[in-house]
């Protein structure tokens, strides 16, 4: 992208794309999970990643909020390049980069209310938690939170005591709390009820009309592709298509995925 | 779910009973030494270095992590303060080296295990090896009485006791100052584990190191920070313990390895990490103490303390392996055939 591209305005709000992974590379031993990878999310788009079990699709998310250090490659964060010896899910956090991860994300022995929180506490200058204030929150967020009909649970609950269900609906609220320009989530409809996932589907568009960016990973192409602008096909770390759902029906492109699968 | 935050704040009840149950045992079959005030004052003095490294240990191993280096501390830093007390008369400045040598060597087994992953038991039973044998070293084996040192301030200060004039105060006096400053520990280890960033981050990487990774902690310098304060907390206690013995020795770190981890895991804190008790390593350091008095009070032979300690200890692992795993509480329970059903499953 030249920097002709850039919308015009000044600060955090002039930039094209809220992020952008340049020939990211990412090696697990001698295996290669990441190859090349080049994308551009735009500011107010939601991307549907998709792609086969072991594809590559989580840690390409990993990878791009902080928690895995690619082995090559360049990360713009509205346009500017991240120094990626300091980039940190902290820093994420702080570039308005919230993840609902795949797996595990919540403390298993932890009250809910420390999980919300947990890495951007509300302190005080010494760095002593203001209980009352976290509590309160959490309170509101568990009210709105997705999965939950009011069975028992409070903010002093632990996770242990939690559905699959309503683990995810936590880890939802929780990116939902915080300030978000980008909201990425990694199926997080998998534990999830018909009418759940409804409300995810919802909060994804809402994403959208609220101006921001999301990136879902997810496994039914029926749902991505009835929210996405753009769908990126991933296949064995590398990106292989990128789909427009208007161009392509769920059927042609379960077809599609299949034949890329045979092709092995 | 009546009040959970209560059964919260009511963790370490169940042990706060056993020491009351095991202290009234005592009373009952050594009546002349726990009916006594001396036996207690006796123990204000004589407990803080135990409670001073279950408190450091409580965080260790609230986050996952163990820390076998402690009893080389106890020797090396009690020799650096001896030696430089002793023989260099540098007064705080030997105390204040003294506790930086333990920060050191905490911090050289948070490096080895954060940043070069070397698990903790490897790398700290490595440690405990290199420190205990420099101690060696460096004093040649040689013991340092510290004949005098009453008269400075740093004993004053850091072992003394109270000296207010009469007999009305003479209980008060027998109070020995290092249980004033491991209570002020106490107090702000807890709020630090509780109520702090530090303790919160501590436990959930206890949890899951990735979990932790996840949620934006910076693990490795969260693990660096524990490692050095149980340096720091170990050099403390060598140091208290070389000026109440007015003694370094070789090997007064000796023993203490299983009583400081007992004493933690008695308390409640989990071998799994997640959960840690302040409060219940508190009284993990009373009870072990207890039992170790009681029992030859009770006229047992020595030989058996370490015995009954250990089964102790062992009960005690048992029991909260049970409580922390419920599937395993539940497949007891059936095996016994007392009804599981009664018992609420998660
Ligand atoms: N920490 C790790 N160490 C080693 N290999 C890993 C690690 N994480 C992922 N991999 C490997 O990298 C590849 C991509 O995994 P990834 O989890 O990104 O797939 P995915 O597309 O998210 O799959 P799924 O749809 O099943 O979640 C897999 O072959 C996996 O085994
Ligand atoms: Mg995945």
């Amino acid at each position: 992208m030249s920097t002709g591209d850039v919308v015009a305005g000044s600060g955090a709000a002039g930039y094209q794309h809220i992020v952008r992974l340049a020939d990211v590379q990412k090696y697990f031993g001698a295996v290669q999970a990441l190859k090349n990878i080049n994308l551009a999310i735009g500011r107010n788009e939601i991307v549907g990643l998709i792609g086969d079990n072991g594809a590559g699709k989580s840690t390409l998310i990993k990878t791009l909020t902080g928690v895995l250090k690619p082995s090559a490659g360049r990360i713009f964060i509205r346009e500017e390049e991240v120094d990626l010896d300091d980039y940190s899910v902290h820093m994420a956090h702080k570039l308005a980069i919230q993840t609902v991860f795949q797996d595990k994300s919540l403390g298993e022995k932890q009250p809910l209310w420390r999980n919300f929180f947990v890495g951007r506490q509300i302190t005080n200058r010494l760095g002593f938690i203001d209980i009352k204030q976290e509590k309160a929150i959490a309170e509101e967020i568990l009210k709105k939170a997705i999965g939950f009909r009011g069975a028992g649970i409070t903010v002093e609950s632990t996770v242990k005591q939690l559905s699959g269900g309503e683990r995810q609906g936590i880890a939802i609220g929780r990116a939902m709390h915080f300030k978000a320009d980008l909201i990425i989530l990694d199926e997080p409809t998998v534990a999830l009820a018909v009418k759940e996932v409804r409300k995810v589907l919802d909060f994804v568009r809402r994403i959208k009309t609220q101006g921001h960016a999301c990136i879902y990973i997810e496994h039914n192409l029926a749902h991505v592709h009835e929210v996405a602008d753009r769908l990126v096909v991933l296949d064995r770390g590398e990106i292989v298509a990128e789909v427009r759902p208007e161009d392509m029906t769920v059927p042609e492109l379960t077809e599609y995925l299949i034949d890329l699968q045979q092709s092995h | 779910m009546a009040a959970p935050a209560a059964i919260r704040r009511l963790d370490a009840l169940p042990i706060i009973l056993v020491f009351g149950l095991l202290l009234l045992l005592f009373m009952a079959t050594a009546p002349n030494v726990f009916l006594a005030p001396n036996i207690y004052t006796t123990f204000l003095s004589t407990l803080p270095p135990l409670i001073l490294l279950a408190m450091g240990l409580t965080f260790v191993i609230g986050a996952g992590e163990i820390d076998l280096s402690f009893p080389s501390v106890l020797a090396f830093s009690g020799f650096v303060f001896a030696i430089l007390f002793k023989e260099y008369q540098l007064g705080w400045l030997a105390f204040l080296i003294g506790l930086l040598s333990g920060v050191l060597v905490g911090w050289i087994n948070g490096l080895l295990v954060a940043r070069l992953g070397i698990p903790s038991f490897i790398a700290t039973l490595g440690t405990q090896f290199f420190w205990a044998g420099m101690a060696t070293v460096l004093s040649g084996g040689k013991s340092y009485a510290l004949r005098g040192a009453e008269d400075s301030s740093v004993w004053g200060w850091l072992v003394g006791r109270f000296q207010f004039g009469g007999d009305d105060y003479a209980w008060f006096n027998q109070i020995s100052i290092q249980a004033l400053w491991t209570a002020l520990i106490v107090a702000t280890l807890w709020l630090i584990l509780n109520r702090h960033r530090f303790g919160e981050h501590v436990l959930f990487i206890g949890d899951s190191n990735d979990v932790a990774q996840v949620v934006g902690i910076d693990v490795a310098k969260e693990k660096i920070r524990l490692f050095t304060l149980m340096g720091g907390l170990a050099a403390l206690a060598a140091i208290l313990l070389t000026l109440e013995n007015k003694n370094y020795f070789g090997n007064q770190g000796q023993g203490y390895l299983l009583l400081a981890i007992a004493a933690v895991l008695i308390g409640g804190t989990s071998i799994f990490g997640g959960r840690a008790t302040i409060l219940g390593s508190l009284f993990g350091c009373f009870i072990v103490m207890v039992i170790e008095t009681g029992l030859v009070a009770s006229g047992l032979e020595g030989s058996w303390v370490r015995t009954v300690q250990g089964l102790v200890f062992l009960v005690a692992i048992i029991f909260y392996l049970f409580v922390d795993e419920p599937q395993r509480r539940a497949a007891l329970w059936q095996k016994l055939a007392i009804g599981g059903s009664a018992r609420p499953q998660p």
